[in-house]
């Protein structure tokens, strides 16, 4: 009994070991972010190991961000995006997956099809499509270009077509007897039921479009258009290797909402980005 | 004509008329533009010139032929060899170690989900940094150590590698909460019967009951990272844009070089046609074996 006490012991405390290595692996970028945020560019490049900031360099390496970037524009870009994207993904998901799911009309099939061949095609795919429909309308550098081409959803109408049809037909026919639209239907009767199923895929949607680089990266070439992962590109390329702390600095502010967010919300959080089956 | 069947009909119509547009963004934005890429891929269209004629197979003759092409696809496909094993047996591994650790489940738990709530492009450049080859943390702690620095992204032999790690760090913690779903739907009676009959050793528990009951989240996990990990783009893009001698050259950073840097219109295309059967195929593939559940876009 001894012996098995003693060796379960010894079980727990490597798997501890073994998990806190993996932790502190997980972590070191994060934690070497906000160190060499915060140091003066000569402690940055004296050679030899040392890890906490002997003296102070955050106020000028933040400073220097957004002094040589427009930073706030940068995120107020990546709110407009990713807000205006989430918001017609859904406006335009529910009454489609409602009608999928509650109503029989001509076509359903097909579309229902379509919607999961669409399932399988990549941003990339169409980008270089939509890049010549955009350049030619003369929309580059637009807030257009950066959300028209996420705002159908495929996802977003096959996951809420699997939680409608869950939704008891007999209430759907008990409010059609009563005179209500079926627009008003699928928003006040079937929608708040779903409404788990939405806040995941607002999560899902945010989280892919604040960090896509793909399209920003060839529809924007003005700094003033930029989403936040394409501004802190340009500012790398503009600095080219030479000042990590503002670099650093830089990478913080990006990072920090979706950072934040996920240590305040983290259920949602992880339930939105893999409950994605 | 009875009232119900006029009912009908007007129920149908307003669900086509709910449904349109979804129909009509769809054919837009996703149809219309594939099929688009399909025919572009059989000409020999380039932004700029005037003329724009058929070319039949050519550009995938053109591609066949090119080894830069071989050099993306094997390039891809070895970051996948290395990144979907790696990332989903440590996801696994980290998975299991964390069942029943107590209070410290929590911090484990943020800690390796952490770099999936992250702004990916930002930590590469942070990973680019610690990987600097003089003033880099990695080399930094190698000198300390006395030992040779690595010049992660600058020497062919290990850029690729280098690109697999950011991968495997940025995807563990993924994988690692579906693995804990997956766990937590074991039913716990399996393991009594599994003592029952002999099984003790955690070796045992895991050989007889974890590992079956896993197989389909164990595909499952499998098939969506494969189908990230050949998306792999930021990396090559933003740090190494393919180099040292073509060895981060990614099959979608070819795309992007050859369709929005060089513009050549037609050649592009078809390299997206080829982008779009290999993702295509991993999805039948899932599709096939795996239940039926499905990707995102």
């Amino acid at each position: 009994m001894r012996g098995r006490r003693l060796s379960s012991i010894i079980a727990s405390v490597t798997a501890h070991a073994v998990l806190m290595a993996g932790a502190v692996i997980m972590l070191t970028p994060f934690l070497w972010m906000e160190l060499t945020s915060l140091k003066p560019p000569q402690e940055i490049f004296r050679l030899g190991l040392h890890i906490l900031p002997r003296e102070w360099g955050g106020a000028e390496n933040y400073g220097r961000v957004f002094s040589d970037t427009p930073m706030l524009r940068f995120l107020l870009n990546g709110i407009v995006v990713c807000g205006a994207i989430v918001i017609l993904q859904i406006l335009i998901a529910v009454p489609a997956a409602y009608a999928l799911a509650k109503i029989p009309f001509r076509g359903r099939g097909l579309f229902f099809a379509l919607i999961l061949v669409s399932l399988l095609v990549p941003i990339q795919v169409p980008s270089l499509f939509l890049y010549l429909g955009f350049a030619r309308a003369g929309l580059l550098d637009s807030y257009a270009s950066l959300v028209l081409p996420f705002i159908i959803s495929a996802f977003a109408i096959f996951l809420l077509r699997q939680h409608f049809l869950q939704f008891p037909q007999e209430v759907v026919e008990a409010a059609r007897l009563d005179k209500f639209g079926e627009f008003e239907i699928a928003w006040r009767i079937v929608l708040p039921s779903a409404r788990p199923a939405i806040g995941a895929f607002a999560v899902f949607s945010m989280v892919a479009h604040w960090n896509d680089l793909y399209w920003p990266l060839v529809v924007v070439t003005d700094p003033e258009m930029a989403t936040p992962p394409l501004g802190v590109v340009f500012f790398r390329n503009q600095e080219s290797g030479s000042d990590f702390g503002a670099l650093m600095a830089a990478a913080t502010v990006i990072s920090a909402p979706l950072i934040i967010a996920f240590l305040a919300a983290q259920k949602t959080f992880v339930r939105g980005l893999t409950s994605i089956r | 004509m009875t009232a119900l069947s006029a009912q009908k009909r007007a129920e149908a119509r307003i669900g086509l008329v709910l449904a349109s547009p979804a129909i009509l963004l769809l054919v837009l934005l996703v149809v219309l533009p594939v099929l688009a890429t399909a025919g572009f891929s059989l000409t020999d269209y380039r932004l700029g010139t005037q003329t724009i004629g058929f070319a039949g197979l050519d550009n995938y003759g053109t591609l066949w032929n090119d080894p830069r092409f071989w050099q993306s696809v094997g390039n891809t496909a070895l970051y996948t060899l290395i990144v979907v094993p790696g990332s989903v047996g440590l996801g696994l591994g980290a998975a299991l170690l964390i069942e029943g650790r107590g209070w410290l489940r929590p911090f484990y738990r943020v800690a390796y989900f952490l770099p999936v709530a992250s702004t990916f492009i930002a930590m590469a450049i942070v990973w680019e940094f610690l990987m600097n080859p003089s003033v880099g943390l990695f080399n930094q702690i190698l000198f300390a150590l006395g030992l040779p620095g690595i010049n992660f992204f600058g020497n062919a032999q290990t850029a690729l590698f280098s690109m697999a790690a950011i991968g495997i760090w940025e995807l563990t913690g993924f994988n690692m909460v579906l693995f804990m779903a997956g766990l937590a739907a074991i039913p716990r009676d399996l393991y009594d019967a599994c003592a029952v009959d002999g099984g003790e050793s955690g070796w045992d528990r895991f050989r007889m009951v974890t590992w079956p009951m896993l197989g389909p989240t164990t595909f499952f996990v499998a098939i969506i990272t494969m189908i990230r990990a050949v998306r792999v783009f930021e990396v090559a893009a933003v740090i190494t844009q393919g180099r040292p001698e073509g060895a981060t050259e990614v099959l979608l950073y070819s795309i992007y070089v050859q369709a929005f840097q060089y513009f050549n219109i037609g050649y592009a295309a078809a390299l997206i046609v080829v982008f779009l059967v290999v993702t295509a195929l991993i999805a039948l593939v899932q599709a096939r074996f795996g239940g039926g559940r499905e990707a995102s876009r």
